[in-house]
């Protein structure tokens, strides 16, 4: 009997094309993901070595990063942003490969138009030039970010030359309580095991709490993989990832997807696999979850308090009060009925239909506080259309809000979605780093429900006062 | 693009005693607009080494004028975040031809070898000794020998072994790149693409 073998390990292997010794592994790439901002240097290093993109069909494009969220059919305005914007329709039609272009009715948050289309399917190799690449994980792929030097090895060669990481399982047993979330549990998982608690390891997330999340809770979760320092995060296909791949547009059909199926549900870890490093959690230590630093491991429950510099090892103390003085808080302060001045809903981590659907549902017959500047943005132009044919739209305009345009938006800020300097913004999206969503902004990382919470309170909130 | 050869060089160190220092604070995202990889040394660190009207923020190491030098000591968990390439381009074109800490973030390791800077990982001890030598003399020098794999205090001569792993040190030696060797390879992956 052969050894038994990770999830991770079948699906490396499977891609090996060739092992150097003591050195990387080339692995082949079955999906290739491109956006405007880290791919415009790897299409310039290909014509300087005057080659061409060796596969395109095996990688979609479509602009995100830095596209404005208001009035797309208009001309970008910011010059820079228009530029790459520009370029990535050029390099694309220059290598056929398939764009969805602004406007496009596909066109979205790079890791939202994947899954969404059928393009990430169990077992495949997936990379990006993003870190939150590891979403596609959710599906049972080996996906993670690479550098723009990557870029242009897969656009030329289909292969990348990687160092195999060691493997990780983390599991979470249990039920999860009313109101906590896929987010609540990617930000209890980093707060314990720290930003760079998986760094050099992929991890597998297992248990009962995490077969029991939905297909976008599961992508929530993988996608904050990256922000525990990990490569990625991935977790066993069953029939919720079949329910939901079923009928995509770039997904097999008929008898090819029986086929497929039948390939995919075989595609887990073996009973006695050995992992480098597990942990285990219970579902109902999982409160809904707030950061409060600069990092995503500065959280804690809604409910709890900032923790006291003298509780953290002494080397951590700089960092750490650095870190509190920048977001204007204290040690020992309690989170809860902290003012705030925006509420983010959207990006690579928040921005799918059911993110929308919790805030709604949440605010549903509620008035978004006076004090408070919204911005929801959906993950996609699919998204978007279908917030508004399920009523979700209307539901956030009697509220007071409104829904913009489909892109990365504020959490990243590339385009004019900043957050002012010293305002403090109730996050969905996955990095609360300094100056992340603008110069000088306070980002506290939190649910799409806590968010909807803080939103209808003006100031920090456990989302199940309201719940009962 | 074939890669600058590293083999060895002595120099003193500017510190950045922080941990967790993430790719945005190397290259914040507004500055990733460009579509050729050029002049991003001079956004290195932008919003802790200058204020908004472009003055630079006195006590950032790198605006003191007693620290210079091609290589940078930061705390541990260099790296963390986005995998935007940016960020060794940055520190590269800035003139850093080495980072030093106790803890680098995988995909910017990945992502400095790719571009000839090298990441040297010391334990947090020796993280200590050399923010140390530093506070001592701020021009204090440290020899970087890829051939042996040390990293030397010169002051003291503490001799610190690091590891690298092999197929990189021979690309950071000799100049190559990996599109070049996975372009040697075309046969082996069409045959693997075939099967």
């Amino acid at each position: 009997m052969s050894q038994p073998t990770t999830l991770f390990d079948k699906i490396w292997d499977n891609h090996t094309v060739k092992v150097i010794e003591n050195g990387p592994t080339v692995l082949y790439i079955d999906r290739h993901y491109i956006h405007e901002v880290t791919s415009p240097v790897a299409f310039l290093g290909l014509e300087k070595r005057g080659l061409n993109v060796v596969n395109p069909q095996k990688t979609t494009a479509t602009p995100d990063h830095n596209i404005p969220t208001q009035n797309q059919h208009l001309s970008i305005q910011d010059a820079l942003s228009r530029n790459q914007v520009l370029m990535l329709m050029k390099n694309c039609k220059n290598h056929n490969i398939p764009l969805y272009g602004l406007n496009h009715k596909w066109q979205g948050i790079v890791h939202v138009i994947g899954p969404e289309l059928g393009l990430t399917q169990p077992g495949m190799t997936i990379v990006c030039g993003d870190s939150h690449t590891s979403t596609h994980g959710a599906f049972g792929c080996v996906a993670f970010g690479i550098g723009t030097s990557e870029v242009e090895m897969v656009l030329a060669t289909q292969c990348i030359m990687q160092l195999k990481p060691k493997k990780m399982r983390i599991k979470i047993d249990g039920v999860l309580s009313k109101g906590v979330t896929a987010k609540d549990i990617a930000l209890y998982i980093i707060s314990q095991i720290s930003t760079s608690g998986g760094t050099g390891h992929f991890i597998e997330y297992a248990g009962s709490a995490i077969e029991g999340l939905t297909m976008e809770g599961r992508m929530t979760l993988c996608n904050m993989s990256i922000e525990s320092g990990a490569r990625g995060g991935l977790i066993a296909p069953d029939q919720t990832t079949f329910d939901y791949l079923m009928k995509r547009e770039f997904c097999p059909q008929n008898q090819k997807w029986l086929d497929a199926i039948a390939k995919w549900a075989m595609l887990k870890t073996d009973e006695d696999a050995i992992f480098d490093k597990e942990y285990l959690f219970h579902a109902r230590d999982i409160e809904p979850m707030i950061t409060f630093g600069t990092n995503p491991g500065m959280g804690t429950g809604v409910t709890g308090h900032i923790p006291l510099t003298a509780s953290l090892a002494e080397g951590e103390r700089i960092t750490y009060e650095k870190s509190l003085q920048y977001m204007g808080f204290n040690e020992g302060d309690k989170l809860q009925g902290k003012s705030i001045d925006y509420v983010f809903v959207g990006s690579c981590t928040n921005g799918r239909i059911e993110d929308l659907r919790e805030f709604s549902h949440f605010i549903k017959g509620k008035k978004k506080a006076e004090n408070i500047n919204a911005w929801i943005v959906p993950g996609s132009k699919q998204v978007e259309a279908q917030a508004q044919e399920e009523g979700l739209l209307a539901i956030l305009e009697a509220a007071g809000f409104e829904l913009r345009q489909p892109g990365c938006s504020a959490c990243l800020a590339m385009n004019d979605d900043k957050i002012p300097a010293g305002k403090y913004a109730v996050s969905t999206s996955n990095r609360n780093f300094e100056g992340r969503q603008g110069p000088g902004a306070r980002t506290l990382l939190a649910s799409p429900l806590v968010a909807a919470a803080c939103a209808i309170s003006g100031k920090i909130t456990d989302p199940r006062e309201y719940l009962n | 693009m074939p890669i600058e050869k590293f083999i060895k060089i002595q120099s003193s160190a500017v510190p950045l005693d922080i941990e967790n220092i993430d790719t945005d604070q190397i290259i914040p995202a507004r500055f990733l607009k460009a579509v050729e990889r050029k002049g991003f040394g001079d956004n290195l660190f932008r919003d802790w080494r200058f204020e908004k009207s472009n003055k630079p923020i006195k006590g950032f190491p790198l605006n003191d004028t007693k620290y210079k030098g091609q290589i940078l000591v930061g705390g541990k968990n260099f790296g963390s975040g986005s995998s935007r390439e940016h960020a060794a381009w940055a520190l590269y074109d800035y003139g850093f031809k080495v980072i030093v800490s106790s803890f680098f973030a995988d995909i910017f390791k990945g992502n400095a070898l790719n571009n000839g800077l090298l990441p040297v990982q010391v334990t947090s001890e020796e993280l200590n000794e050399i923010f140390e030598a530093i506070n001592r003399l701020s021009q204090a020098t440290f020899t970087v020998d890829l051939v042996e794999q040390t990293f030397t205090i010169d002051a003291s001569n503490k001799v610190i072994d690091f590891e690298i792993n092999s197929y990189k040190k021979e690309c950071l030696l000799n100049g190559y790149d990996d599109i070049d060797y996975l372009l040697s390879l075309k046969k082996e992956i069409k045959i693997f693409e075939a099967t």
